[in-house]
């Protein structure tokens, strides 16, 4: 069920919104409309739907347009043109055009945000801070201390509730920030690069206390980040902006796969394949192998053999190789060694990479039964530097 | 040259005849606000003065420890106090502290709001900018000729003058705080669905108080500053010992008297460094 539902829309920074929007349907650059009418185009033809507990993270340099877009779902950026559905109960309101009275109410109760700098009010404790929205919702001093309370509780913050933000260290503000939001109650969540502002052991740990909360409160959020390791960990669909445009909204593991245009590509190149990549993704297909007397060759002096397409064995020259076959789940510490393990092609790059280290063996992949493809150290040599994402070797 | 000097434009002409015909066209106006002040600033300093001056004194080390808790503070303030009473000025304290406080609460019931308002509209800041400056540059007495005119001798003309002089802190140093207020707790104010008033009085303002509460502290000096001034049309307070020991030469008169007016300077500006300036805990 979508929550939020963008469509066609267009955010202007300026006066001249009358020149300026026939100009970019034109398709005029950012650059010609700011030289010709002075305005700056935030957002241009920005379509995008997110369902009910979806992850959306919008990816994209600084000045490309990821955290103007966030603030239109929350009506924080005026929109030019086009349509900002969120959903309300059972009807959708178009942040367009809502007026003043339906504004505040989707801010109170269907839509709270988190901000990369934190954004706590110093003069209030940290208790009062989180309960500062709860106040806009109406909501008694009583009743809104000790929901806020909860709240802080959920971060593991209770014992600093009646400090001052300015005490705390910048993970604990910002999980100030999370239970302000949160306790809300809204289904939208909106993130500012929530954690760009933190060390990078904080982030990680926070990405994943995330990740935990989101699995009990099954929010919708849209995440806004310049990192894109942060947006696969944590995405269930990422879109990809480039001056004021979408170029490239897809899931995590098809953005790093089919990188859209160079400028994703470059974006992917800097990622840590180890999270991201599957088997299937990496190996060399069992057609490609070099083949003698019915045996693939698999490595040097060893050899596969197929029935049908069903693993048969692997043999050197002079006998058959241990093999043994792992899950997902199964303690890669106790494969033995010297085996060629069997897996299923969906394995992730990080499982497969470990039971190299300590098999010494390439890796056969399957799909139902089926070899499809091995996984040898070249194929991981070739993942780690970012080979495959070059789509000009995709494509010759 | 000739020609230049011959034909005198009448600026000061004009202003004379715009202050005759306020004269002549508003004086009942002018009349009934210089009463109205002048009863309310003298019926303060009566009832004051009515209280024993121990009492006072006592009253004021109680609201002082409730502010501060600060024994040393509490120590300098009945030094002070007991000071100016042996030199025989306590009246005069009295009256200069009704005028000071009086003067600086007018300029900030006008000036807060004026500066919120100026921070909200950058072209009312453009346009008070000028003005703001003129009130604090043009010399003092240029303007206290007028006011003495329309409201006669006494306290009001020289609450006036010092309102003037003034109100420009309170002004600017709201609009200050009001203005430089980070955006994102703004956005975070109307994210989390502030109006515009909750967005006054839940984010800018708190946000803006420590500078709207230094504007006031520059307000309080600023018309304590202005007390010799107001002695010279009239106003009763520290100001007119000062005159009369300019007049007579009385170095010993003019001491004590500066001495007090220090004293009470400095216990105004340590009782207005408020709890928000002190860091908490």
């Amino acid at each position: 069920m979508a929550v939020v539902t963008i469509e066609h829309l267009d955010i202007v920074f300026g006066d001249n919104l009358a020149k300026t929007l026939p100009l970019m349907d034109k398709g005029h650059t950012r650059n010609d409309i700011l030289g010709l009418t002075g305005d700056v185009v935030g957002v241009q033809d920005a379509n995008i739907e997110v369902n009910e507990g979806e992850i959306c993270v919008l990816m994209g340099l600084s000045g490309s347009g990821k955290s103007t877009l966030l603030r239109a779902v929350n009506g924080l950026n005026k929109i030019a043109r086009g349509r900002c559905l969120v959903r309300d109960g059972d009807e959708m309101v178009d942040m367009a055009t809502c007026d003043e009275t339906k504004l505040r109410h989707m801010r109170t109760h269907r839509v709270s945000m988190v901000f990369q700098s934190f954004a706590l009010m110093p003069w209030l404790t940290v208790l009062e801070n989180v309960a500062f929205g709860l106040e806009m919702q109406g909501m008694g001093l009583k009743e809104r201390l000790s929901k806020a309370k909860e709240q802080l509780d959920m971060v593991g913050l209770t014992q600093w509730a009646d400090k001052k933000p300015d005490e705390l260290s910048g993970g604990m503000r910002q999980r100030v920030g999370l239970a302000r939001a949160f306790a809300m109650d809204t289904d939208v969540l909106l993130m500012d690069e929530p954690f760009s502002a933190l060390d990078p052991l904080i982030r990680s740990q926070l990405q994943d206390e995330l990740i935990e909360l989101q699995k009990r409160l099954n929010k919708t959020i849209i995440f806004v980040s310049h990192d894109l390791d942060e947006a696969l960990k944590i995405g269930s669909k990422i879109a990809i902006m480039e001056s004021a445009r979408i170029i490239q909204q897809d899931e995590p593991e098809q953005i790093v796969l089919n990188p859209a245009t160079e400028y994703v590509e470059k974006f992917v190149a800097h990622t840590n394949p180890l999270n991201v990549l599957c088997g299937s993704a990496l190996m060399t297909p069992i057609a490609e192998l070099a083949k003698k007397e019915a045996r693939f060759s698999v490595g040097e002096n060893l050899w596969l053999a197929l029935d049908s397409g069903q693993f048969q064995g692997v043999y050197n020259l002079e006998e058959e190789v241990a093999s043994a076959q792992w899950a997902p789940g199964m303690p890669i510490e106790q494969v033995p060694a010297n085996t060629v393990v069997r897996v299923d092609e969906t394995i992730t790059m990080r499982d497969a990479v470990e039971i190299r280290y300590h098999t010494d063996r390439p890796l056969v992949l399957e799909n139902a039964g089926q070899c499809v493809g091995i996984l040898s150290d070249h194929n991981f040599y070739h993942a780690l530097l970012g080979k495959h994402f070059s789509r000009t070797e995709v494509s010759s | 040259m000739n020609w230049l000097t011959d034909n005198k434009i009448p600026l000061g002409a004009w202003m004379e005849s715009f202050v005759d015909w306020l004269v002549g066209s508003a004086s009942g106006f002018f009349d009934l606000i210089s009463m109205v002040l002048e009863t309310m600033i003298t019926s303060m300093v009566d009832s004051i003065m009515w209280v024993h001056p121990l009492v006072v004194i006592a009253i004021v080390l109680v609201g002082v420890w409730f502010l501060h808790r600060s024994i040393g503070l509490l120590a300098f303030i009945t030094a002070s106090l007991l000071l100016i009473i042996n030199m025989g000025y306590w009246e005069e304290t009295i009256q200069t502290l009704v005028l000071v406080v009086s003067a600086t609460t007018f300029s900030v019931i006008i000036g807060v709001p004026i500066g919120i308002a100026a921070a909200h509209r950058s072209w009312l800041y453009t346009m008070l900018r000028p003005i703001l400056d003129l009130m604090q540059t043009i010399p003092t007495f240029v303007y206290l000729i007028p006011t003495l005119i329309l409201f006669g001798l006494g306290y009001v003309p020289g609450l006036i003058s010092t309102v003037i002089f003034a109100i420009a802190a309170p002004i600017r140093l709201t609009y200050l705080g009001v203005s430089k207020v980070p955006s994102e707790l703004l956005e975070a104010g109307l994210a989390f669905g502030c109006t515009k008033s909750k967005l006054l009085y839940k984010v800018e303002l708190p946000a803006a108080m420590p500078s709207i509460m230094a504007g006031i502290t520059q307000c309080i000096m600023l018309s304590l500053s202005m007390v010799v001034v107001a002695a010279l049309v009239g106003a009763d307070g520290l100001g007119k010992p000062v005159i009369r020991a300019l007049n007579t030469v009385n170095i010993s008169q003019g001491f004590e008297a500066g001495v007090a007016i220090v004293l009470v300077a400095i216990m105004l500006d340590r009782i207005c460094k408020t709890p928000s300036m002190r860091k908490e805990g």
